[in-house]
């Protein structure tokens, strides 16, 4: 199945890319997606926040078909 | 209520006049907070010149919604009003401005704190500073409490 990823702030700098669609296995943790992005660009991130359709979700949260993930670090607004 | 994420300066004092305007609401509130925050030209003994705000379009502002929902619930308010910048920000001007209405002091003083800070710690927006030594994303947010 498919999942849409996105990236924000200096998470998309450094993945060099805002966006990507990525292939998965049906109920895949979103923390194990996490962990193979960061292993197929071979980059180190910590503090990373995740969200799934909007919404803030825990590392073991199961991904569907079509889920929106996004990736981020801590937020800074105010 | 009004949650806007604004691209252009807005100036956050003439903005609660406005909305106090088209509220119509002379005589039912008794107390109004508001907490503007600005654009410094220091942080942490660096000078900075500007700055630009990143947000994600749709999650921020089901995040603000809900936070100022959660207020209207926890606390007896008149109204609401969140502003909050993204893109080029200036020194001097407005990044943020939270106003609550309410008949007495104590829900308008603690809903206006609580949804700046639940804003500080969870709406997804990101900073990032231009100093005379280069960009930097600024990597947390001091703490309120």
């Amino acid at each position: 199945m498919q999942v849409s990823v996105k990236y924000f702030a200096s998470l998309r700098e450094l993945m060099g890319e805002a966006s990507s669609v990525i292939d998965i296995e049906e109920n895949t943790p979103v923390s194990k997606l996490w962990q193979s992005i960061l292993a197929s660009k071979n980059i180190e991130f910590d503090n990373v926040m995740m969200s799934v359709n909007m919404e803030y979700v825990k590392s073991e949260y199961q991904l569907k078909a079509g889920d929106e993930v996004a990736f981020f670090p801590p937020v800074t607004g105010g | 209520m009004l949650i806007e994420i604004r691209k252009e300066h807005f100036d956050a004092y003439t903005e609660i006049q406005l909305y106090l305007n088209s509220m119509k609401a002379e005589g039912k509130y008794g107390a109004t907070a508001s907490f503007v925050g600005s654009m410094r030209d220091f942080n942490e003994d660096k000078k900075v010149t500007h700055m630009t705000l990143e947000h994600y379009p749709g999650m921020t502002e089901k995040h603000l919604n809900a936070i100022a929902k959660e207020a209207t619930e926890k606390w007896k308010l008149l109204d609401v009003l969140i502003l909050h910048r993204i893109g080029k920000v200036k020194i001097g001007e407005d990044i943020v401005l939270v106003a609550t209405w309410s008949a007495h002091r104590k829900e308008a003083f603690e809903s206006c704190r609580m949804i700046m800070e639940q804003l500080k710690s969870s709406a997804p927006f990101w900073k990032k500073e231009q100093t005379t030594k280069g960009s930097h994303w600024v990597d947390k947010n001091t703490v309120g409490y």
